[in-house]
């Protein structure tokens, strides 16, 4: 079993006077540990509240989260137990996440206060090992957040979340509101930290470029569902599913060609009305007659790959969305 | 009348210089920066945050912040900008010249409907009827592929996907169908899916139009893709340029090339570390002395830390501002 388990997670928020919305309407992924999985997918395809769910930070409304084989209990108002708090999260915008009013060694300190795992003396120590941990003078921990740019805050807060010795990180766009070089930097001492700390983590970045080249494993998210996983490689070099093949194409390439990105038809659907039989299938340009009304679901793929997509049969090869097409009777015509 | 028409340049910046107000007196935030903007072209202005790059262009509209000065020259076709006060201005603005901002959350208004933001200055510029601009509105929504336009003319901005607001942005800025569009990050807050889309919507307003572009990211994959011309600021000044393809393809300036090298590359091998650049971009207020980049460069002499380095032509239409360019060329 893995260190971290979502099975067909369903987070729905109500709303006084509306439908309610399904942000995730059944997903399952994994995390092992030593590894990287990377969560992408549009603004609004309810990757952030499947994160938020991970670590107990909403409630699912059907499914469960299973981490070191137990199930984690979502957040409520007694302190969190010793054994939960293994799950860390980091956060988007380190301006928002890290007091500014107090000194960064005493935040970095609080997780070992509340957890009992550092006694007080050594609680210095074991900051300053942090610190250098992140790529950060160890004299930092007397200083105040404001004194330090983005990309070294987001380190401050990657260290205030490993001084709660987690198993599993889980990191919201953590990449997102930095510059080019700190983006760099700050994506690099993430694969470090899981190769030496072996400590798993789950990426949630709508920026395909870097997920690929720090992530082992990524997960394609549409409308609260998860529609393809794979090993990273196998991923970009054969996408399945026609949306993570659109997903890609799109990356503009700094390779001075001039060539254009190709842009997906139509916007992303009302997930309070998401259309029926496969989510995807007004945008997609293979669907055919049955995909707009029997929903696909993930289903195993030859290649240690899932796939939700009617092109493909369970346990098949891994062949591109093309080479699969259904032709119906207007390609005839 | 004839000469404007012949002169491929639309906008010619020289010497450019903005100094802000700060709590520790002024600090110069623009340090001479030139660049030109040809007809019916995309031009790139690329650099980290602080480098300078949006502070450039909100001087061309005057919409610089209180107590700024600046200094140097703005050519628009033939017109002096800088210093362009009230009603001249505001002929400019809109009309000839007009803005896209990054975060179309905040750039459009939310409490008024599309059609009031699509029609109050097309009715101020081109002085139509109430009936005419909206006709134009609709048309205008059409362009960048808004569904149902009519109906989308009476929503309000908070309807609309983060796309759709900055394909509405975008309209209301070509409604008074300027020649130069400046737009400064304006897909930085969308899904590549949208982006692509927006940045293939300039590409055929450009072609189709003849409109000319300013483009302000750093994100060096969207400005292979549409800018024909590139330039590269560091704090305040311009390292490098050259047309794209030659810039991105062989970089000169170290920055560029660190730059370039932290981007994750398509056909890196696994386990392969992103060659950061170490260090972070330098505050406005302490930048360093001699070239500003320096002190994160690996090919740096002793003269860098002293003398700033002139921005030289290299040939091919190339400028670059570093000494030390042999040994990575």
């Amino acid at each position: 079993m893995s260190l971290l388990e979502l099975r067909d997670v369903e987070v729905e928020y109500r709303r006084a006077g509306r439908l309610p919305v399904r942000a995730v309407a059944g997903a399952s992924l994994s995390v092992d540990e030593g590894e990287i999985v990377g969560l992408v997918g549009e603004t609004g395809c309810g990757k952030s509240t499947l994160a938020r769910a991970a670590v107990g930070l909403v409630k699912p409304t059907a499914g469960s989260v299973w981490f070191e084989g137990r199930r984690l209990e979502p957040l409520g108002r007694r302190a969190r137990s010793r054994a939960d708090a293994r799950v860390q999260m980091v956060f988007q915008n380190p301006f928002s996440s890290l007091n500014p009013r107090r000194r960064v060694g005493d935040q970095i300190a609080d997780p070992m206060a509340t957890l009992g795992i550092v006694p007080g003396p050594r609680r210095q120590v074991r900051v300053e090992e942090l610190l250098e941990q992140v790529g950060l003078a160890a004299t930092a921990a007397r200083r105040y957040p404001h004194q330090y740019s983005g990309g070294q805050r987001q380190r401050i807060a990657i260290a205030r979340a490993l001084a709660a010795e987690p198993s599993v990180i889980v990191l919201d766009e953590p990449l997102s509101s930095l510059d080019a070089s700190a983006q760099a930097q700050v994506a690099n001492l993430l694969r470090r930290l899981t190769r030496e700390l072996k400590v798993g983590m789950l990426l949630i970045s709508h920026d395909l470029a870097i997920v690929r080249h720090i992530a082992d494993r990524v997960a394609v998210m549409y409308l609260g569902l998860v529609v393809e996983a794979a090993p990273t490689r196998r991923l970009w070099g054969a996408p399945l599913h026609p949306y993570t093949e659109a997903l890609i194409r799109a990356i503009p390439r700094a390779d001075g060609s001039g060539d254009l990105p190709e842009a997906l038809a139509g916007e992303v659907p009302d997930p309070a009305h998401p259309p029926n039989g496969c989510r995807f299938h007004p945008r997609c340009p293979y669907a055919f007659d049955r995909c707009s009304h029997d929903e696909p679901s993930l289903v195993p793929m030859q290649g240690d790959r899932s796939v939700s997509c009617w092109l493909h049969k369970e346990g098949g090869e891994e062949r591109s969305p093309a080479s699969l097409r259904v032709r119906d009777e207007v390609d005839g015509v | 009348m004839g000469r404007s028409a012949v002169n491929p340049t639309l906008l010619e910046v020289r010497k450019l210089r903005i100094h802000l107000p700060t709590a520790s007196g002024m600090s110069t935030v623009v340090d001479g920066v030139d660049f030109e903007v040809r007809r019916g072209e995309v031009f790139g202005i690329a650099g980290e945050s602080g480098s300078g790059k949006t502070m450039s262009v909100l001087a061309l509209l005057g919409l610089l912040p209180d107590g700024a000065v600046v200094e140097g020259s703005a050519k628009y076709d033939g017109i002096e900008l800088l210093g362009l006060k009230g009603p001249s201005m505001r002929e400019i603005r809109g009309a000839e010249i007009a803005m896209v901002f990054q975060d179309p959350m905040t750039s459009l208004h939310p409490m008024l409907s599309v059609e009031r933001q699509l029609t109050e200055h097309v009715r101020y510029h081109l002085g139509v009827s109430a009936r005419q601009a909206r006709i134009r509105a609709a048309q205008l929504l059409r362009e960048v592929r808004i569904p149902d336009p009519e109906s989308a003319l009476g929503g309000y901005p908070h309807q609309f996907s983060g796309g759709m607001r900055q394909r509405i942005a975008i309209a209301i800025a070509l409604a008074c169908n300027p020649k130069l569009l400046i737009a400064d990050e304006p897909t930085t807050a969308l899904d590549v899916t949208v982006q692509a889309g927006v940045l293939r919507l300039l590409d055929r307003l450009r072609v189709e139009a003849g409109l000319s572009v300013v483009m302000i990211t750093h994100d060096l994959g969207v400005m292979s893709s549409i800018a024909e011309w590139l330039t590269v600021m560091y704090a305040g000044r311009v390292v490098e340029s050259g047309r794209t393809a030659d810039v991105l393809a062989r970089p000169r300036h170290p920055y560029t090339a660190g730059l370039l090298a932290a981007l994750p590359h398509p056909e890196a091998p696994a386990e392969t570390a992103l060659r950061a650049i170490k260090g972070a971009p330098p505050s406005p207020l302490a930048r360093p002395a001699g070239c500003a980049f320096h002190p994160r460069c690996d090919y740096a002499r002793p003269s860098c830390s002293t003398s700033v380095p002139a921005l030289v032509p290299i040939g091919e239409g190339r400028t670059l501002a570093c000494p030390v360019d042999p040994l990575i060329a």
